[in-house]
């Protein structure tokens, strides 16, 4: 039988050695995503009828997380908006309206795919002029976005089918006016139904953050799109104005702020013209004592932190159950100190910079209106870039209802946390808000899940999870969030124009 | 000698009850002297909506449209009495039609305007319609009795509690209505009747900040622009409908649609 | 018999445990294994990369548990274990090497002097399914042949049939019989079936005094996954709030490749912060991730892409 000779394996120096000691710090080495990937150009027009348009006012835009300038941009007049309306009329009624459905949604296809194609470019394009972490931009948005045209693309050749005995139509020309959080992804929010039911565009993408937009024209360029269809016109609030003033407009779809909503909803009364409006909210994320309590801290960190808070559905209020508030706290300061603020190109980074100076001013104000009335602060130890604009995540904790981080949309990366005894109260509380864009619940338990989001007066309830958003799923608030649905088949309604062809009327 | 007839004191219907108006004013319409409210009358309605609407919310599809449906039951006995008050009969029974038409939709609304969603993940995801909360109708002012419940009847039906400006110029017919309402199950201050002058009464509504939806049917076209400008103060949904239409699409313009996402896993 | 006190349990969780056992929580298998998924996509690069390969093989229990076993397969595992990749030197001993009973005489043997210990495993692994007799009394022999470390599994016929006493009882008596070698306790997470008892499982395991807690024998397909881990983690980080004992963790079964190796360190750091960053508090148990580790830290090296040939199969 054979015996298997065994050398001794150790050294004299093998057994001196004493296990070294283990050093502890394990810092991350940087990680940053190529930006060659994306080539910037220095001067950027409007994109009108398929061309660029050479603006007559410019400005910059900068990348929130250095202060450097990435390119200039056009600040459109209210004449070149005209000039952008009056080119989606001319390919509504010369064209557009009238090819076959079945080949509108091949131009959409084609847009999906080609988003899908170059979405590294797209990816770091938005982190670069937005300030979000390129692990949300490109996992979320980037995603998303060609995952929403290409849903749309599919309904349309089959609106009969959305609509029954509705006779859908095209509405016309829809003005588009989007903002700054997620801003190829709002684009496709509102360009894929309108162009799915027949409609032509003209877009103004948010003042800080027009260049993924810009860039999305030569996707459009790629899909062959015909001239005209979609629009682009950059620039600030008086772009926008414009165009919602603008009468060839037959339609406003406006995401932002609940102020400017209101503006747009008075700016159009009476004109007969159709409107949507998503905007802002205070969403109350609530977590009752049974919830599985290390995902729903994880749940409370997506809802707010994400995309530094830039969430119109951030859940910014947190409601504890008093019975867990001290372990929900702990493991919630605990989790902080585990998130990495800083470069957004970073692939680690989960909290990037702040989109502008003017939103971190208002934070700030924010942050201190809390101090003085009396919340208590936490923010975890994290070393913040010198340049650009950044804000620490922030917990209030001690927030009576009636303060104003409890009230009032932060927009930022700031948690109010207040807490509650019984479902009724947590209801009571939630709903003490004149929004009402989303909510959150964490329970274990199946009929109270149902029972809370019966009550909760929010467009979306998330139920242990929190911050999800799919091209199939309705989006839009109750209240004065707005009205109107994004996603899902109900998004397509606002784009179609039934009047007329109801039986009876309607 | 000829009996002398009781002449009847035309109220307003507010939280299931027969108030004067507060202004102890009344206006002269169709021969008679009618309330005219005020715009205390109109914060005590919407208030009265208010807190009737959970309950009107809250109960089951089936017995919203069970309480609907003896609503036109209770204009069916009275028909004589309708028709004197509207254009005739023939109005009276498209009326009670067009209510058992809407009673049938109470419990269909979620399967015809919901949704599931095939969201890509381990989520399971619906849509589910919702009564946007309190509404407030402007109603036109013919045909008397039909243009008023072609107005109320799409928001009611969606689970909605209701504050309407009656017909100004034909308003026993929608007093006669509350009357009938009164003595059907509807849940007090789930309709709300209000007689006056509607340039008076319509921007309260339009301006109230506990009314979530305005129908402006009954306003003319500067009129309807006025309170569309005053109802973007809370950003209220805003309708503007025909005096004689029926269509699901109309309740659901006094609907809200939920999505509820929730996560499947063991 | 009155059974034994627990030495430690989250409050609100004192003995009896049956009735008690609903109020340890519960986990959301959703949130927890997008929360896995999402740590797994850190980009660990250069210098870090190079800790955490290390750091990887200073925590790595080889591991040989085969019927074919013999002193000399044994032995040519300790020689690995001691020096893993003898062209560098500066490539550290691992943990420990983990082996069947009968090999822990060669195993102690072949590793004296070094700082690698000996773990057997024990308990009628990999079933469990022999009296408590037996086991305690094969716990007893393998320390006595100088085993460092015992790796025992729980009964999971009493765990999932609702003797939850039995098995936390099980583990008070063999970590007794164990005396001063660490215990480490194998869930066999595949076998519990959910989330919710691996979480029940993890901390009656710590509440019975386990050193550590470890997913799974590696018989079993569907061993160690980033998600129960995490979850895995997360109780020992409950233990640790409400009492401060730091109990170790041990993925176990399934870990091949480095990559998958700093996705495990990196939801470790996560997690459980620096201070778990130490063999004494995490082990990965691996037969073969050994060699690429080793073959990644030669490429982070030297620059180039590395091929098995030049590296010893054990």
């Amino acid at each position: 039988m054979l015996r298997v000779p065994i050398t001794s394996p150790l050294t004299e120096l093998d057994r001196k050695k004493e296990r070294a000691p283990v050093p502890k710090e394990w810092a991350y080495a940087p990680a940053p995503e190529s930006r060659d990937v994306v080539s910037i150009k220095e001067r950027y027009g409007h994109f009108v009828g398929g061309k660029w348009l050479e603006p007559s006012e410019t400005y910059t835009t900068i990348s929130p997380a250095t202060e450097e300038t990435l390119a200039e941009v056009g600040q459109a007049t209210p004449e070149e908006v005209e000039t952008a309306v009056a080119a989606a009329r001319e390919a509504f009624e010369n064209g557009w309206s009238g090819i076959a459905p079945a080949e509108r949604a091949k131009y959409l296809f084609r847009i999906a795919r080609t988003l899908q194609e170059r979405a590294r470019e797209f990816a770091v394009l938005e982190s670069l002029n937005g300030g979000k972490p390129i692990k949300e931009s490109r996992d979320v948005d980037l995603p998303l976005a060609a995952a929403h045209f290409f849903y749309y693309a599919g309904w349309a050749d089959k609106l009969e089918y959305a609509f029954p005995n509705r006779r859908p139509r095209p509405i016309g020309v829809a003005g588009q006016i989007i903002p700054w959080n997620f801003p190829l992804l709002m684009l496709s929010w509102k360009i894929a139904p309108a162009l799915a039911a027949g409609n032509t565009v003209v877009l103004k993408p948010a003042e800080t953050t027009p260049l993924s937009a810009l860039l999305f024209a030569d996707v459009l360029r790629q899909a062959e799109l015909p001239p005209g269809v979609v629009n682009i016109v950059t620039g600030d609030g008086r772009a926008g104005a414009a165009l919602v003033k603008s009468e060839g407009v037959d339609k406003i779809a406006f995401t932002g702020s609940t102020e400017v909503g209101k503006a747009i909803q008075r700016e159009l009364a009476g004109t007969g013209k159709k409107l949507t409006l998503e905007l802002g909210g205070k969403a109350a994320n609530i977590i009752f004592d049974d919830a599985a309590l290390d995902q729903a801290v994880e749940g409370i960190v997506n809802g707010i932190y994400f995309n530094q808070g830039h969430v119109c559905c951030a859940g910014s209020r947190l409601l504890v159950q008093e019975s867990i508030y001290e372990p929900v706290i702990e493991k919630l300061k605990r989790r902080l100190t585990t998130l990495r603020v800083g470069d957004p190109l970073d692939k680690n980074t989960d909290v990037g910079a702040i989109n502008s100076k003017q939103q971190l001013d208002k934070i700030r104000e924010l942050v201190e209106a809390g101090e003085e009335e009396g919340a208590e602060i936490y923010q975890p130890p994290c070393r913040l870039p010198e340049k650009g604009y950044w804000f620490a995540p922030t917990v209030f904790t001690n927030v009576a209802q009636s303060y104003r981080i409890a009230q009032e949309e932060i927009f930022g990366p700031v948690l109010s946390v207040l807490t509650f005894r019984t479902p009724e109260e947590a209801v009571e509380k939630a709903n003490n808000t004149p929004y009402g864009l989303s909510a959150g619940v964490w329970t274990e338990k199946g009929s109270r899940i149902l029972w809370m989001a019966e009550r909760l007066r929010a467009g979306v309830v998330w139920a242990n999870t929190f911050n999800r958003f799919d091209p199939t799923s309705p989006f839009g608030g109750y209240k004065e969030s707005g009205f109107g649905r994004e996603g899902g088949l109900h998004g397509l309604e606002p784009y179609i124009d039934f009047d007329g062809t109801e039986p009876f009327g309607g | 000698m000829a009996r002398l007839p009781v002449k009847k004191t035309y109220k307003l219907f507010i939280g299931g009850a027969f108030p004067r108006s507060e202004s102890g004013r009344t206006y002269e319409a169709e021969g008679q002297n009618v309330a005219r409210a005020s715009r205390k009358d109109v914060r005590d309605a919407v208030r009265a909506a208010r807190s009737a609407f959970p309950k009107w919310a809250g109960m089951t599809a089936y017995n919203r449209g069970q309480v609907l449906y003896r609503i036109a039951e209770m204009i069916e006995a009275r028909d004589s009495e309708f028709a004197e008050l509207s254009t005739g009969l023939e109005e009276v029974e498209r009326t009670v039609d067009r209510i058992v038409w809407y009673a049938g939709w109470a419990d269909k609304l979620a399967q015809v305007l919901g949704s599931s969603n095939p969201v890509s993940g381990p989520y399971f995801n619906f849509t589910v319609p919702e009564p946007t909360g309190v509404v407030a109708v402007v109603a036109p002012d013919e045909p008397p009795l039909l243009g008023l419940v072609s107005r109320v009847l799409p928001a009611l039906t969606g689970g909605n509690a209701v504050v309407a400006v009656a017909p100004e110029k034909h308003p026993l017919a929608a007093i006669e209505l509350a009357e009938a309402l009164a003595t059907s199950d509807v849940p007090g201050g789930a309709v709300n009747l209000l007689t006056g002058h509607r340039e008076e009464l319509a921007p309260w509504l339009a301006s109230h900040m506990d009314v979530n939806a305005i129908d402006v049917t009954g306003a003319d076209d500067g009129g309807a622009a006025e309170l569309e400008r005053a109802a973007a103060d809370n950003v209220k949904r805003v309708v503007r409908g025909g005096p004689d239409t029926q269509s699901p699409w109309e309740i659901a313009s006094f609907l809200e649609l939920k999505t509820v996402w929730h996560p499947v896993g063991q | 018999m009155p059974m034994a006190q627990a030495p430690v349990l989250p409050r609100g969780f004192e003995l009896p445990l049956e009735p008690r056992l609903p109020r340890i929580g519960s986990v959301d298998a959703v949130a927890l294994e997008e929360r896995a998924a999402s740590l797994a996509k850190r980009s660990i690069k250069k210098e870090a990369k190079v800790f955490a390969l290390e750091l990887a093989v200073r925590m790595m229990d080889l591991t040989t548990l085969e019927g074919q076993d013999t002193p000399g397969k044994v032995a040519a595992l300790a020689s690995k274990a001691i020096r893993p990749d003898p062209s560098e030197p500066g490539v550290p001993s691992v943990a420990a090497i983990c082996v069947y009973p009968n090999l822990v005489p060669a195993a102690v043997a072949r590793v004296e002097g070094s700082s690698v210990k000996v773990a057997s495993v024990a308990t009628a692994f990999p079933s469990g399914q022999s009296p408590i007799e037996l086991k305690l009394e094969e716990v007893a022999w393998v320390v006595d042949q100088g085993a460092d470390e015992v790796d025992m599994v729980i009964d999971r016929g009493a765990f999932l049939s609702g003797r939850y006493a039995k098995v936390y009882d099980e583990i008070v008596r063999v970590k007794e019989a164990a005396g001063d070698a660490h215990l480490k306790v194998i869930l066999e997470v595949s076998e519990l079936g959910t989330y919710d008892n691996v979480r029940r499982a993890s901390l009656l395991a710590m509440a019975a005094g386990a050193d550590f807690i470890k997913t799974s024998t590696g018989k079993l397909p569907g061993a160690a996954t980033l998600p129960v881990t995490l979850c895995m983690l997360e109780a020992i980080r409950d233990v640790y709030e409400e009492n401060g004992r730091m109990v170790g963790m041990k993925p176990a079964g399934g870990i091949r490749q480095a990559k998958q190796a700093v996705q495990y360190l990196v939801q470790l750091h996560e997690t459980l912060g620096p201070d778990w960053l130490t063999p004494d508090l995490y082990r990965l148990g691996a037969s073969s991730l050994l060699n690429d580790v080793l073959m990644q830290l030669r490429k982070e090296k030297t620059g180039v892409y590395q091929s098995p040939d030049y590296f010893t199969v054990d």
